[in-house]
Formats: structure tokens, C-alpha cells, sequence
């Protein structure tokens, strides 16, 4: 597991960045997606996995006396995964109304914002 | 107890959101609620830098947990200053706005309001918080009602500006929490006293560099640095006009916070590496946001250009990396929020006027607009650095540190920086003011020039500000002395780490 999941990590940021390069709107959503993915991955690798070890304390003892897992960064991914839903939401709906008023779902037409005003 | 009001800034804009949302589409209420729940934070937040002033560092667990655990809100000098500035801007906001016509007034309904508290309430948790994966939080509250307000109105730019901005910031959000695995992953914590602490000895893992990269491209990206900035010209001119000059002031700058914070307090840098490659950036960000700035005839385009240029100000302080740096650094962001929004002002006033802000169709507005000619050329050539206007100060000091330390190159870049911007800032004084309108005025029936009337309420804002930027202009001891104070605060790192985590059964404070 330690050495399959960094692998995966770094498998997940590379399919995500390659869709973000695309030009169409679905694999720009797609690639936000995995992209995210990745990044929640590699917080839960970074942050030391281990085997079983759940992290209670009897109720008796006052420190843990065994090794177990860190529930941290679990958490943080947790509140990453709903930031990251938000936020995956909004582009998807803000992609369609780019849909409905470019009539196309080519990135490449999005360039009007970057010209130049000379008149 | 006096600590509770650290809770204010975040609690008053909160609330007066929500009490705002029941109060969907009724204008006049919302507006209300705005300006109360602004003013509330503003004294709040005026409340919390003289506290800071006479105590020290105030801090606060949220939930009563004990200090690496719980997360903490740490408010220092810098914090409170950067409050201060933000609310007096988020004050002035609630004139200006009502009588913004870039925006329709259906849009202004649709929550304007609510979405502009939200966005005061993500910076202000941004700039409170002190533990960097809360900090990560506040950047997503920030960045989602910042979408809300940029494609609020719906027009075909507003959405293609946007998509650029929603894909690249959450590429930047995916990196910084990113960086933030790392950071925990080494050190096991979250909390930024205890990772000072930990990491001040200097011989930490070559880990801590690669979490430093990660923080310099994500908080990089937010803050528009030089190979990252394209997002930002590209969509900062196409929402309404009150929105950019909000988020022109705010967004970029509470990033160089964030980096100040992180560089200066929790991974502090050691070696030539980092050091030459900020000051690479910086020298490119200046010298490329301003070189842009010069090609565009388009006001709100060219002043977007300008941010980036002024960026590379602030990271040169931070490259520079001693207090009178990091000083001048400080001022020089107080005095951009302040300016930049300003300018972007102005352009909402010539907008009304003339539904434009191309200059090659604008002119004539020193004649008929000699106070909006007063306001925009203090702004401008504050923003320029004109000796006594305000902007000279933060680039005297910045100038000043860097000689110090004997970094040249960056010095004449940064001079070189100010004459282009002088150059664009003429331009538009050329353009827009000095010379003959190019076309006929609107007249009516009889052949008289209608004068569309001048909106106050737009006036009283940028009037204010305008005064504010001579009293930082001519009366710059107390702000300086601040930001100085500040800059040594952040410095003594072991003031911070007492303050944070004093009484804590779970860390050793030496």
C-alpha cells in the first residue's frame, strides 16, 4: 500500500492535468474533478497511513498506549472534499451558462477577454 | 475576556450576511444591513489594533481546546492594520456601489450585498486565523463568493473572465492544500506557532523547502506573481466595476499576506536559493505587469495590469527579507488597497458618464469634472510614486532596505517600474482629462449640452479615500511606525509562539 499509493497520487495529478489542457469544457470539468482528487490523495499519503490502529483511548488510560492512525489528516480531507464539491458545482453550472451564451464548448473561443483594446 | 473581540470581525460580517439573505431582493434592507454590519467590523477591527498596540499579541482558541490543537486566531499588528484597511474599504463600498452603472439594478439586488459580506468575512478569517489549514478555508470562502461576484450580471465576458479565474485559482486551492500535506507530514502540525517553532532551528529536512515551493506557487498563483499571472488581466475587467475595484484592492493582497506569513513566520528562509528566486520574481512581475499596463488603451484593463506590477513591489520586500523590508512591504500593500481601488473608482465615475471606459473615446473631464480630475491625479500619481503622494513612502523604504542589503539590480527595476507607471499613468491623464472629448456630446432638442448629474454618493467615497491618501501622503509617521512595528513583531518569532501557545500543557515554550 505505501508504495501504490504515491504512484496513484502522481497518476491522478498527471490524468488531471492533462485533461485541464484540453480544450473542451467537459474535460476541463473532468480535470478539475481528478485534479482535486489528487491533491486530497496526496494530503492522506503525505500525512502517514497505516494499517488498522484505530485512534480511541480507553477510558481508563490517559495517553494512547499503542501506535494507531493519525485521524488529522482525515479530517482535513474531509473538509477538502466538500470545499472542493462547492467549488466543482459552481464551475460545472457556470460552464453550461458559458455553454448557452458562446454556443460552443471550445476553450479556444474564450479569447475575447484577452485582446487588446486599441480603439 | 477582551480577547472575545478578536471574534468580532469574523461574527459581524457572518451574521449580517445571513440577516441579509432574509432579505432577498429588498434593496434598501440589505444595503442597510451592509453598512451596519461593515461599520460594526470596521470599529471592531479599529477596536482590535489598539488593543494589539497596547497589549501584544492577542490570540484566541476557538472551542476552548488547548493551543496546538485547537485552532487558533492570532491577531498581530499586521493582522489588525490589514483588517483596518479592509473594512474602511468595505465601508466605502456601500456609497459607491448604489450608484454604479456598470451593474444593473436587478444585479444589485441578486444578493450584491450578501456575496460583498461574505467576501469581507473570508479576509477577514484569512488575515485572523493562525493555523495554515484554516488559512486554506479562508482562501475557499474568499474565492466562492469572489465566482458569486464575478459573474453576477451574467454578460458573455463576465463568464468567459470567469471560467479563466474559477479553473486556475482552484488549481492554485488544489496546490496549497497540497502544501499543506507536506508541511503536516514532516511536522505533524497545522498550527503556525508550533511550526515556527519547530522549524526556526534551521537544520530541518530538505522537505521543508519543497513545502516552501508549493506555498510560493499556490499562495503565487492567488497573488498574481510573474509566470503566473495571467488570469488576472484576463478576467479582472469584465465584472461591474464596484465588484473589481473590491477584489482589485483585496484578493491579490491578501495573498502577499499570506506569503509574508508563511515566509516570515513559519518557514523562514535560509539560503541564496529562494532569496534570488523571489527577487527574480519580483523584478520580472514588476517589470512585465507594468510593460502590459503601457499597451492597453483600455482603462480598467490597464489598471488591471498595474496590480501586478505593484505585487512585484511587495514580493521585493519580501525577497529582501529584513524588518525595514517587510516594513516597507507592509505600507506599500495599506497604501495599494487604498490607491488601486481608488483609480478603479474613478473608472466607475467616466463609465456612468460615457458607458465606456475606452480611453480613445473618453475626454474632456478636466473641464467638466475638475474634482474627479483632482481625485484620479492624487491617485495616480500616488500610485506612481511622486514624491510626497503616499506611494513614494513605500518604495523609499523598499528602495531604502534594498541598498541596505546591497540588491541593486531590483532597486533600478523597481525605478524603472515607477517611471513606466508614471508614463501609463499620463496616458490616461492625456487622454481622458486634458484633451477635447473626440465626439459630440449628447445634446437635446434645443442644442444645449445635457450634463448628466454627478452622483454624490460616488464622490463622498472617493472623496474619502482621496483624503486618506493625503493624510498617508503628509502624515506617514504614524502608519510607518506601524508597519515598522509590525515588521519587527513578525520577526520575533518567539513573542508569537509565547503568545499562541502560553499556558498549553502539550508544548514546551522555551
Amino acid at each position: 500500500m505505501e508504495i501504490v499509493l504515491p504512484i496513484l497520487t502522481g497518476f491522478l495529478y498527471a490524468v488531471g492535468f492533462y485533461f485541464l489542457l484540453h480544450r473542451s469544457f467537459i474535460k476541463l470539468i473532468i480535470g478539475i474533478i481528478i485534479f482535486a482528487h489528487a491533491s486530497n490523495l496526496f494530503v492522506f499519503v503525505a500525512g502517514g497511513i497505516m494499517r488498522g490502529g484505530s485512534p480511541f483511548i480507553s477510558e481508563e488510560a490517559q495517553v494512547v498506549s499503542s501506535q494507531t492512525a493519525d485521524p488529522l489528516p482525515q479530517a482535513m480531507i474531509l473538509t477538502a472534499i466538500v470545499i472542493g464539491l462547492g467549488i466543482q458545482a459552481f464551475a460545472i453550472v457556470l460552464l453550461k451558462r458559458v455553454y448557452y451564451v458562446v454556443q460552443s464548448s471550445d476553450l479556444e473561443k474564450l479569447n475575447e477577454t484577452d485582446q487588446p483594446a486599441h480603439e | 475576556m477582551s480577547d472575545y473581540i478578536i471574534v468580532l470581525p469574523l461574527l459581524l460580517p457572518l451574521v449580517a450576511a445571513m440577516v441579509g439573505l432574509f432579505f432577498w431582493k429588498r434593496l434598501r434592507v440589505q444595503w442597510v444591513v451592509y453598512l451596519l454590519g461593515t461599520l460594526l467590523s470596521l470599529s471592531a477591527a479599529v477596536w482590535l489594533l489598539v488593543l494589539v498596540k497596547e497589549q501584544g499579541i492577542v490570540t484566541m482558541r476557538v472551542g476552548a481546546f488547548d493551543a496546538p490543537f485547537a485552532i487558533t486566531l492570532v491577531c498581530d499588528l499586521l493582522s489588525a492594520l490589514m483588517l483596518v484597511v479592509t473594512n474602511i474599504l468595505a465601508v466605502f463600498m456601500a456609497f459607491y456601489s448604489l450608484h454604479d452603472h456598470s451593474m444593473q439594478r436587478e444585479h444589485l439586488k441578486y444578493g450584491f450585498f450578501v456575496f460583498l459580506l461574505f467576501l469581507i468575512f473570508g479576509i477577514n478569517g484569512g488575515l485572523l486565523t493562525g493555523d495554515i489549514f484554516n488559512l486554506y478555508v479562508w482562501f475557499e470562502v474568499m474565492l466562492l463568493s469572489s465566482f458569486a461576484l464575478i459573474t453576477l450580471g451574467g454578460r458573455r465576458e463576465q463568464l468567459e473572465g470567469a471560467t479563466k479565474y474559477v479553473t486556475i485559482n482552484f488549481v492554485a486551492s488544489a496546490l496549497l492544500l497540497a502544501a499543506i500535506g507536506v508541511t503536516y507530514g514532516f511536522t505533524g502540525s497545522t498550527n503556525m506557532a508550533e511550526l515556527s517553532q519547530m522549524l526556526k532551528t534551521g537544520n530541518a529536512s530538505p522537505l521543508v523547502e519543497i513545502a516552501g515551493i508549493f506555498f510560493l506557487v499556490s499562495l503565487g498563483i492567488k497573488s498574481a506573481i510573474f509566470p503566473l499571472f495571467f488570469w488576472l488581466p484576463a478576467s479582472y475587467h469584465t465584472p461591474s466595476i464596484s465588484v473589481t475595484s473590491i477584489i482589485a484592492g483585496l484578493l491579490t493582497k491578501v495573498g502577499v499576506y499570506a506569503l509574508i506569513r508563511v515566509y516570515v513566520l513559519v518557514i523562514p528562509f535560509e539560503g541564496e536559493f529562494l532569496q534570488n528566486l523571489l527577487l527574480v520574481i519580483a523584478g520580472f512581475t514588476m517589470l512585465t505587469g507594468v510593460l502590459g499596463a503601457v499597451a492597453q488603451y483600455e482603462m480598467r484593463k490597464l489598471l488591471s495590469f498595474h496590480i501586478i506590477s505593484q505585487i512585484g513591489y511587495m514580493i521585493m520586500g519580501l525577497a529582501i527579507n529584513t524588518p525595514l523590508a517587510i516594513g516597507g512591504a507592509i505600507f506599500f500593500i495599506i497604501h495599494n488597497i487604498i490607491v488601486k481601488s481608488n483609480l478603479f473608482f474613478v473608472s466607475g465615475v467616466l463609465y456612468r458618464q460615457d458607458h465606456t471606459t475606452r480611453l480613445k473615446k473618453l475626454g474632456g473631464y478636466y473641464q467638466n469634472a475638475p474634482w474627479l480630475s483632482v481625485i484620479f491625479f492624487i491617485s495616480a500619481f500616488s500610485l506612481a510614486g511622486v514624491p510626497p503622494l503616499s506611494g513614494f513612502w513605500g518604495k523609499y523604504y523598499l528602495a531604502l532596505s534594498g541598498m541596505q542589503a546591497s540588491f541593486f539590480v531590483v532597486i533600478g527595476i523597481s525605478l524603472f517600474t515607477g517611471l513606466l507607471t508614471l508614463f501609463s499613468m499620463t496616458k490616461i491623464w492625456r487622454f481622458v482629462f486634458l484633451r477635447e472629448k473626440p465626439e459630440e456630446e449628447d445634446t437635446d432638442r434645443s442644442g444645449t449640452v445635457v450634463k448628466k448629474p454627478h452622483p454624490y454618493g460616488m464622490y463622498f467615497s472617493m472623496g474619502a479615500l482621496c483624503l486618506l491618501i493625503l493624510w498617508l501622503s503628509f502624515f506617514p509617521d504614524t502608519v510607518i511606525s506601524l508597519c515598522q512595528q509590525a515588521a519587527e513583531q513578525l520577526y520575533e518569532r518567539d513573542v508569537y509562539i509565547n503568545a499562541v501557545l502560553k499556558n498549553s500543557p502539550y508544548a514546551e515554550v522555551d
